[in-house]
């Protein structure tokens, strides 16, 4: 035998109404090696792993562990032969507590009666010796999207599984929790553990992975030893093309204010304190503003403050020179306002409607999709969604009437991010909008971006990935624990100083201009 | 043939015709338990219904009595259906039917309306229910399961209250309507001429086709269903995009209520019951509208056939032998066939992965063909 394998997939093909999202893939996952997996979006990558953990029976292939092939028919077998899966999507139940998702159909008990105390002990342990920090008494309806990825971590260490998967765990992590996820991964290997990894990033796989395998439109395009290689053969292996990793653009010409929010706070709802605290700032036609920080700081509500989902305890707030404090969502989206939100899933989609009418999610109502009687213009939201498509390139088994749910993260992500832009908004608020997207994606949205504030838009980016503030914005606002704590140029700022903002060893007196 | 198979549509008609057979032969269990001797016929029976007839005119007036308890059968199944479109379990159904019935039964023996203004109190009352229950979900985050199954409770008793005033102190029903109310009898289009004259078959059952039709289109073709469907599937994206959540909510309870309510005239302005003031439970028709709902696979033109359906098996218990089983019996028998027929979602569930299941062994024969050659 020689090698010693502790998953092979051979000839993996599995079909989905209208695409092949896998067609004859094999991989081989070596015992104690971390194995990246690397596609564009849409290339099948969460449905092979969804083959791996039995969410999906393929059409052909067959799957061996430690060299015996095996049936792997749901994710119990699944389990019970030690593979585990931490989903692109999130799969935790909204009303539990953070413990009791991490211990669901685990529950240690005597005679039938649980012994969570004995479970929270462990949980807390493995929490400490990896550095995942979680409340385990919050409700996960409540915590930050990073929490419920961590939770879902621990929730696959705590049934001691020997295979792990991780589909895209570091798209929602913030720089720091990455470097930590990466050791923590690399600790894992260390102890004998295999480890299957989804990233779009590509200097994680570099510094994580041994070897990667990348996929293309659900073909196989090669294995390789990441020691030899480098970033740009694998994104020319990726998308076939060179990929340019730095968005050009021009100086910013900063006109009018469009965007004001004055003394803006927010409750939270995970504790008593507010969430933001007397937070202003302005943005300006023509420019991007990036608020930067930790997630978890109090972004998440400024937005939801900011586009009316959640109420103000205090604060003001003016859109092109008119008072929406008190508009509602529909009034300030009309007005101007388009809103990237941070949860796909949650906020952004209807999952089970189809492509072409979550096209039309913030514009139905338009003479253009609706007429005067109510009935809505069914050849104008195809149309639409035809056009959004072919220009954002949405890619998707049964083009516009394929039902959301079945689509790939990235392209729902760019399904949003499509209809947002068209709408053709005064101020662009668009938070972690290149979340799960691949290179290629990634640099055709940081141009859309661009392009808008060319034409005049104000755009307030908010995200967590330090590549994208230092290189998309005109102007960088570090926000902690609820308050701006800085302001910076990121023509003269380095990633260290910012850290240093974020992590609130700094503070400095903003004055918003 | 897997192909047929995978298409919605099959798969709905497919699964409700195999809960039908099932409740049926369940039933006929059930009957052989209680007595051997007179099961089959018993069953055959309340499958037969009105054909159990053997003279052509007599088939056509028992299955005019069945279609005139038709009609508001599917409005309640209509009713039960919209809501649920909007991620709504509207219970209170039952509620809004009776109240629909107080109302036409009071404005015709009441004030002696005439029979378009007494059907559209009783949608108006209907209506008023579902707003109460709406208003309670939206402003106090009440469930409306409990808020609907309390609300049937004051419906029953509060028509009880009413229509006392409408009835013969000696008698514990409300006149008849050709007594007191002539005028208030939804006309029958001549359709009583075809049916072997009976009276009972009348505009109630084109107009509950056309309400099928008209929340059909509401739900598919407008952009008010758009938006309802929406915040059924997911509330979050509908407040993320502007919709008047709670709005929506109160609005489409209002018209599941005056559905249920227009179900309620749709069988006392036929005359063909009254109502009885000392009853104590809430009828059944509401709750036979859930039924009905799931076995037309939520679809307001599968919901006609399915409510045609469930109406002929109660109709045709009433024709078992009495002398043989207890009087009982008869809605027994019809009530299980109903409540197997709730079968319907977990059925589809079973097909799709025996489906997925076969089509993997399929794949696998052909590899292995495919590696001989
Ligand atoms: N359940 C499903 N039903 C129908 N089509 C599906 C289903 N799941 C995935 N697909 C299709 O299969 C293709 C591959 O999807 P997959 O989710 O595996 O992509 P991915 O490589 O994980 O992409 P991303 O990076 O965007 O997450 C997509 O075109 C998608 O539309
Ligand atoms: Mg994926």
């Amino acid at each position: 035998m020689g090698q010693s394998y502790a998953i092979e997939m051979l000839g993996i093909t599995k079909r989905f109404p209208g695409i092949i999202a896998n067609d004859n893939i094999s991989l081989q996952l070596k015992k104690g090696e971390i194995h990246a997996l690397l596609g564009e979006n849409g290339a099948g990558k969460s449905t092979l792993m969804s083959v791996l953990f039995g969410l999906y029976q393929p059409e052909e292939g067959i799957i061996k562990k430690d060299g015996k092939e095996v049936k792997i028919n749901n994710p119990n077998d699944a389990n019970e032969l030690g593979i585990g899966m931490v989903h692109q999507h999130f799969k935790l139940v909204e009303c539990f507590s953070v413990l009791d998702n991490i211990i669901l159909g685990v529950e240690p008990n005597k005679y039938g009666f649980l012994k969570k105390n004995e479970a929270r002990v462990k949980v807390m342990e493995l929490s400490e010796k990896y550095g995942l920090h979680i409340d385990p008494d919050a409700m996960i309806e409540d915590i930050t999207v990073g929490m419920q990825q961590r939770t879902e971590i621990l929730k696959m260490l705590y049934r001691d599984n020997e295979i792990l998967i991780f589909d895209e765990p570091t798209a929602v992590l913030t720089p720091q929790e990455i470097r930590e996820l990466m050791q923590i991964m690399k600790n894992l290997a260390a102890e004998g553990k295999s480890i299957l990894f989804i990233s779009h990033k590509l200097a994680e796989i570099m510094e994580v992975a041994d070897r990667c395998t990348v996929i293309r439109k659900g073909k196989y395009i090669g294995t390789v030893e990441t020691a030899h290689t480098t970033m740009s053969e694998l994104s020319a292996m990726m998308v076939g093309r060179d990929v340019n990793f730095h968005v050009e653009k021009k100086e910013s010409k900063p006109g009018e204010v469009l965007l004001s929010v004055e003394g803006m706070t927010v409750a939270s709802k995970a504790h008593k304190n507010n969430a933001v605290k007397n937070v202003s700032l302005k943005v300006r036609a023509g420019e991007i503003v990036c608020i930067a920080g930790i997630d978890g700081n109090g972004q998440t509500e400024f937005v939801h403050g900011l586009t009316g989902l959640e109420p103000l305890v205090s604060g003001k707030i003016e859109l092109c020179g008119k008072d929406i404090t008190h508009s509602s969502i529909r009034q300030r989206s009309v007005m101007g306002l388009s809103h990237i939100p941070e949860d796909r899933h949650k906020h952004g989609l209807v999952l089970d409607y189809t492509l072409e009418e979550n096209l039309v999610l913030q514009r139905y109502f338009e003479p253009e999709f609706t007429n005067k009687a109510g009935f809505l213009r069914f050849k104008n939201i195809r149309e639409n969604a035809e056009r959004l498509i072919e220009q954002y390139d949405v890619r998707s088994g049964q083009g516009p009437v394929t039902v959301a749910r079945s689509m790939s993260g990235g392209n729902q992500q760019k399904a949003i991010i499509a209809r947002e832009i068209d709408k053709h908004p005064e101020v662009l608020v668009a938070v972690q909008p290149t979340r799960g997207l691949d290179v290629g994606a990634i640099e055709y949205i940081h141009k859309q971006l661009v392009a808008q504030r060319d034409a005049g838009k104000a755009v307030l980016l908010v995200s967590l990935e330090l590549d994208e503030v230092m290189d998309v914005p005109d102007r960088i606002l570090v926000m902690y624990e609820g308050e701006i704590v800085g302001e910076f140029d990121p023509k003269t700022t380095t990633q260290e100083e910012l850290g240093l903002y974020m992590a609130g060893a700094k503070k400095a007196e903003v004055t918003v201009s | 043939m897997r192909k047929i198979l995978k298409n919605e549509g099959v798969q709905s008609l497919l699964t409700s015709l195999i809960c039908i057979i099932v409740g049926m032969f369940v039933g006929y269990l059930v009957l052989l338990l209680i007595e051997p001797t007179g099961a089959f016929e018993a069953i055959m029976s309340v499958a037969k219904n009105f054909l159990g007839y053997s003279r052509t005119n007599m088939q056509l007036k028992h299955l005019g009595t069945t279609l005139a308890k038709t009609a508001p059968l599917i409005m309640c199944s209509l009713s039960i259906l919209f809501s649920y479109k909007v991620g709504l379990f509207n219970i209170g159904a039952a509620g809004q039917y009776v109240m629909g019935a107080c109302a036409c039964l009071y404005g015709a023996l009441g004030f002696g309306w005439g029979w378009l203004p007494c059907l559209l109190f009783a949608a108006f009352a209907g209506a008023a229910f579902g707003v109460i229950t709406g208003a309670l979900k939206a402003y106090c985050n009440v469930n409306e399961v409990i808020s609907g199954i309390m609300l049937n409770w004051i419906g029953l008793y509060f028509t009880n209250m009413v229509l006392t005033n409408v009835k013969d102190a000696s008698s514990a029903y409300t006149y008849a309507l050709k007594a007191k109310g002539k005028d208030a009898i939804l006309p029958t289009l001549g359709l009583e001429e075809f049916f072997s004259r009976n009276k009972y078959v009348g505009i109630a059952i084109p107009l509950a086709i056309i309400f099928a039709i008209l929340v059909w289109v509401v739900l598919n073709k407008t952009k008010f269903g758009y938006e309802l469907k929406a915040t059924g599937y997911n509330k979050n994206a509908a407040k993320y995009c502007g919709m008047a959540e709670k709005r929506n909510i109160i609005v489409s309870l209002a018209i599941s209520g005056a559905l249920a309510g227009l179900a309620g005239a749709f069988l006392y302005q036929t005359d063909i019951e009254q109502w009885k003031v000392t009853i104590s439970s809430v009828p059944t028709m509401g709750f036979n509208g859930i039924a009905a709902a799931f076995l037309g696979g939520l679809n307001p033109i599968g919901a006609i056939f399915s409510s045609f359906f469930i109406q002929h098996i109660t109709e045709g218990g009433t024709h078992v032998d009495l002398t043989i089983y207890c009087s009982q019996i008869s809605e027994l028998i019809s009530a299980l066939i109903i409540y197997l027929c709730g079968f319907v979602g977990f059925l589809k569930m079973l097909i799709n992965t025996s489906l997925a299941k076969s089509e993997e062994k399929h794949a696998k024969k052909k590899a292995e063909k495919g590696g001989d050659k």
